[in-house]
């Protein structure tokens, strides 16, 4: 079967957008086929800075035949009716249908044959719509064309044929360009055009001129001839993922080149001299492993097989980077000669968020909340707080405003350049941790109270201007602020009682705000900022107004009612979040809901060995039959206290027992009430789960032997009242109500 | 670099030499773009940030033809060193060449280009790198790539999508040449005050320092120190007023023609020069700054839409 080689050759696609494309080429054009009914057998698309290509292995040469039949009017139906028919099924006369029986007697009807296409015709018309709907995330037009596409597109290669005979040019043009059969080499070193008949003379011939189409196996003899280099050298090369697959895609024959920089620079930050060569260069350094520290060397990934053997290209990109680490040692210079703490005042005037104050006043929080944090993480207080108060000072530095991307590293060196107690130090770098799931939390206690501090004053201040995220929008990154807070706590087994923190949190910030909004100091605030924030804090003074208007003596209105509801709106959030992470881990997100549904749950840690050992427990015999037993009961109270319109809750009475199962499972009830209780309160769930189970032969019993809706009215209703104590006991452990199965 | 490539043996004179003489790499610039069918501007007579705001730029909108290569001088008051900065400066040259309809051979005729000014590209590593342009104060962007050689960027090569916030049909391709920056390359000169500005020796010989070392020194303290802010405020708001009121003069018959666009585009370019200069004082906030963009972007828009309304934006044609 025949094969398609599509090449679409323009001006250099940007890197970033390479990948994506291929793999949209072929998707696109495959699904085509397919709906047109042409079934493939296999295709790979590639890409290089100038060109992107598919190869479709095996497609019929023309689509199958396709048989209709329509129904038309009875025989000896109107003549109109005949006629309407004959035109709509394209038949010249009625002797060409057929006639066919049914209940009612004799109909017409047609059969149309349609033959399938050639598969020719059928890619000429699906590329021309491919190319002019391509997704690009950016596109352009150029000259006095209406086509876009990422870049200038200038030639289109378009050939299909069996593997044995000379293939066929697809004829199509799209906005003047001719589908063709001649494409050309690399830009300098082969430009000269050359024909392609498969893509099997493709390859290789774009091979021979210079080109290497398949940017896997570029990144290979990038990474390989890195890596030899550096041994040569008695080096290692420091990989990078992202950067291979970046320089990849900026050339079609790479050539691997090494130069060096002055040793002079290594004084400065090893991350600072990486980040200025990869993000500026796109070279790649190299580490001294005798030494372990970065050697003053790297590598580059040049376009040309130079006619001098690349000297010239390396002096070149010498030049360059020791420009831009002579820049980056002046930027660390001058950063060196102010303490962070004088830093203080500038970041004073930058605006975090326009309705939550400027960056200091965030600080200043992020400080206090630090500090209380502090006993409860293990760490020092004052240390907590110093580092709180440094720890984002280095945004205003040269070097942060230069390579945004060093925040935190930056602040860490300037801090052990100062004299900071270590801790201090990292926790400049760690307080922005987890960035990611790939990235670790901190364990360090002052980096956790920071930590801590930062993302609860983050969640707070965004709760408190109702920009909570929603659906796929989350501009603050508030999912991964919760996010940290919950694996800072999993992971290093704190003890916190989030819905008190983020009370705590939010109340300077509803402080803050009410006073604005009060208007005492009109004169301090800036007119625009309090009109810019006066429609959104309307909720909430309203809502703080409610409240003081309940307690009529107190003309102060009561944030910490505020703080504390809104407080129980983040739990809830954080609840989500958490049934995410543990569902990552194999969790059952109705246990998770089944925990935090009791009152008062907020200590996460607590929350998910709860939900350990009540997992652990509905995968016993005793567990699974108990929940049966427990969801029989809930299901006749839910029934009859429908019925009934009353809720059977109360002690049942002692007297009204007329069999001993009855006894029995009051009996077990109370025990395993007070037992799980108790087992709860010493945070031994295992033993709370041991207590609860020993409900369940009572209850098997119970169901088993006793009626439940009798006559005797009193009866049933001390009846209803034992089910109810079958919840209720349950209840000290978990909300059965809501785990599933 | 090799004998293929050498511009000397058609300049004849070494002092004309691109690689030792700033004013002979302008000179083979402009020489190029001439033989390629240029018109040769000379630079606008206002204060502008970059090439783009020559209102030579302003015939990217509309259907006629252009072609266009200058210098333009270009001020970006923040970048100001003292002079002490090896590569930055707050005036620097910029080479613009406008070409519009883009031809298809754009990248081609760059590469020539570059090997008219010295630059073998069989000996060095050129690269289009992805870098798309965008002017907030013009309202303007286009897609393409910062050209690099040896890892280092020397020019700008852009295809104009949309300028004053039209949409630009048929495209105009765009190219800048940073020349100090290139100059140091082709000169093998680390600091740009030491460029040899006209290509003699000894005695004769005048460095880029000489020329302007001293303006770079007493602009960076006016930008940064002594400028009248107050000045600088009123000077703003009258440039807006003038604008829109030369706008509004220049309408004629139910705004079908425009009859005084460039007046008003230069009090635009003026506007946008005087904000650049309050901003490198530091007495515009973050928030103010993106209020002043916007009111020069709406002046950039409003000359646009006038220019159109003109003979060279193909009015009635």
């Amino acid at each position: 079967m025949p094969d398609l080689l599509l090449e679409l050759f323009s001006e250099e696609i940007p890197a970033r957008m390479q990948a994506r494309a291929a793999e949209d080429l072929r998707k696109l054009v495959t699904d085509k086929l397919v709906a047109a009914g042409l079934v493939y057998e296999g295709a790979k698309a590639f890409v290089t800075p100038r060109r992107l290509a598919l190869t479709v292995q095996g497609i019929p040469a023309k689509q199958p035949d396709v048989k209709e039949e329509k129904k038309g009017p009875r025989v000896g139906a109107p003549e109109g009716a005949i006629a309407g028919f004959l035109k709509s099924a394209g038949l010249t006369s009625i002797e060409q249908a057929k006639v066919q029986q049914d209940k009612k007697g004799d109909f017409y009807l047609a059969v149309v044959e349609k033959p399938g296409r050639s598969a020719i015709e059928v890619i000429a018309e699906i590329v021309p719509e491919v190319v002019r709907t391509f997704p690009w995330p950016k596109q352009m037009r150029w000259g006095s064309g209406r086509l876009t596409w990422v870049r200038p597109l200038h030639a289109i290669v378009a050939t299909f044929g069996p593997e044995t005979e000379e293939p066929e040019i697809v004829t199509f043009s799209i906005d003047g360009i001719e589908a063709g059969n001649v494409t050309q080499g690399h830009r300098f070193l082969a430009p000269q055009a050359f024909k392609v008949r498969r893509f099997d003379d493709y390859v290789q011939n774009l091979e021979k001129a210079k080109v290497v189409l398949d940017s896997a196996r570029r990144a290979e003899i990038i990474l390989a001839d890195a890596k030899n280099l550096a041994f040569a050298q008695g080096l290692e090369l420091v990989e990078d993922a992202g950067l291979l697959a970046e320089v990849a895609g900026l050339v079609e024959s790479p050539v691997v080149l090494m130069g060096s920089f002055d040793e002079a620079f290594l004084q400065i930050p090893p991350e600072v001299i990486r980040t200025t060569i990869r993000a500026n260069q796109k070279c790649f350094v190299l580490r001294d492993t005798k030494k372990d520290k970065l050697a003053a060397k790297f590598i580059l990934v040049s376009n040309i097989e130079a006619t001098d053997g690349g000297k010239a290209i390396v002096a070149g990109n010498e030049r360059v980077i020791r420009a831009r680490l002579s820049d980056a040692k002046f930027f660390y210079e001058t950063d060196l000669k102010t303490k962070l703490e004088d830093r203080l005042p500038k970041l004073s005037g930058i605006v975090f968020h326009e309705k939550l104050g400027s960056q200091v006043e965030r600080i200043e929080r992020i400080e206090r909340l630090a500090r209380e944090l502090a006993p409860i993480v293990g760490a020092d207080a004052a240390k907590a707080e110093r580092a709180a108060m440094l720890a984002k000072t280095d945004l205003v530095s040269e070097m942060v405003g230069e390579f945004p991307e060093l925040q935190g590293v930056m602040g860490r060196y300037y801090a052990q350049a100062q004299g900071e107690d270590d801790s201090v130090a990292r926790a400049a770098e760690d307080h922005y941790k987890p960035q990611g799931p790939s990235d670790r939390a901190p364990s360090e206690p002052v980096s956790m109270a920071v930590a801590l501090a930062d993302k609860f004053d983050t969640l707070a201040g965004f709760w408190a201007i109702d920009e909570k995220p929603t659906g796929s929008k989350d501009p603050y990154a508030l999912r991964r602020a919760a996010l940290g807070i919950i694996r800072i706590v999993l992971e290093n087994k704190l003890r916190l009682h989030i819905a008190k923190v983020a009370e705590s949190a939010t109340r300077p910030i509803l402080a803050r705000r009410h006073h604005i909004s009060l208007g005492k100091d009109e004169t301090e605030v800036d007119t625009i900022t309090s009109r810019l924030i006066a429609d959104v804090l309307h909720r909430w003074t309203d809502r703080i107004a409610n409240t003081a208007k309940r307690d009529a003596h107190s003309h102060v209105p009561d944030i910490d009612a505020a703080s504390r509801e809104l407080a129980t709106d983040m739990l809830g959030f954080f609840a989500d979040r958490l049934k995410v992470h543990l569902r990552e881990g194999g969790a059952r997100h109705d246990l998770v809901d089944a925990v935090f549904s009791l009152e008062n749950q907020d200590d996460l840690f607590m929350i998910v060995r709860r939900v350990e050992a009540l997992a652990k427990f509905l995968e016993t015999e005793d567990g699974k039959n108990l929940l049966a037993g427990y969801k029989r009961a809930t299901n006749i109270l839910r029934i009859e206290e429908k019925k009934d319109n009353k809720s059977y809750t109360g002690a049942p009475d002692p007297r009204g027992y007329q069999q001993d199962e009855e006894r029995a499972l009051a009996d077990v009830s109370t025990v395993a009430k007070t037992e799980a209780a108790a087992a709860v309160k010493a945070e031994d769930f295992a033993a709370a789960m041991a207590a609860v189970a020993k409900l369940r032969p009572m209850v098997d019993a119970f169901f088993d032997k006793v009626t439940v809706n009798v006559e005797d009215a009193k009866l049933r209703e001390n009846r209803l009242k034992l089910l109810n104590e079958i919840r209720e006991a349950t209840a000290a452990v978990a909300d059965f109500s809501k785990i599933g199965g | 670099m090799s004998a293929a490539a050498d511009p000397s043996a058609s300049q004849q004179q070494a002092h004309m030499d691109p690689r030792r003489s700033f004013q002979g790499l302008i000179l083979t610039l402009q020489r190029f773009w001439a033989d390629y069918g240029c018109v040769i501007l000379q630079p606008y007579d206002m204060e502008v940030g970059a090439g783009t705001f020559h209102p030579a730029t302003l015939r990217a909108l509309g259907p006629k033809p252009w072609n266009a290569a200058f210098v333009q001088p270009s001020r970006r008051p923040k970048d100001g060193r003292y002079g002490e900065n090896p590569n930055r400066l707050q005036h620097y040259y910029q080479f613009q060449v406008m070409l519009k309809p883009s031809p298809p051979d754009l990248q081609d005729l760059y590469l020539q280009s570059l090997q008219a000014i010295g630059i073998d590209t069989r000996l060095h590593d050129i690269r289009f790198v992805e870098d798309d342009w965008e002017s907030p104060t013009l309202g303007a962007w286009g897609l393409g790539w910062e050209c690099w050689c040896d890892g280092m960027e020397v020019s700008q090569f852009t295809y104009f999508q949309q300028f004053a916030g039209i949409e630009c049909a048929p495209v105009a391709g765009e190219l800048t040449y940073g020349l100090e920056r290139l100059a140091c390359y082709l000169q093998n000169v680390e600091c740009i005050m030491d460029l040899n500005f006209n290509g003699r020796d000894g005695a004769d010989k005048v460095t880029y320092g000489d020329v302007f070392l001293q303006a770079e020194q007493e602009y960076s303290r006016h930008n940064f120190e002594h400028s009248d802010v107050e000045m600088l405020f009123a000077q703003f708001k009258m440039a807006e007023a003038a604008c829109q009121k030369y706008l509004e003069a220049g309408w004629e018959g139910e705004k079908k023609r425009h009859l005084m666009a460039l007046p008003a585009y230069d009090q635009c370019i003026k506007a946008s020069h005087v904000f650049n200069l309050l901003d490198a004082r530091g007495v515009i906030s973050v928030t103010e700054r993106q209020s002043y963009i916007f009111r020069v972007r709406e002046l950039a828009k409003a000359c646009g839409e006038a220019w159109l309304a003109t003979e060279g934006g193909g009015a009635g044609t």
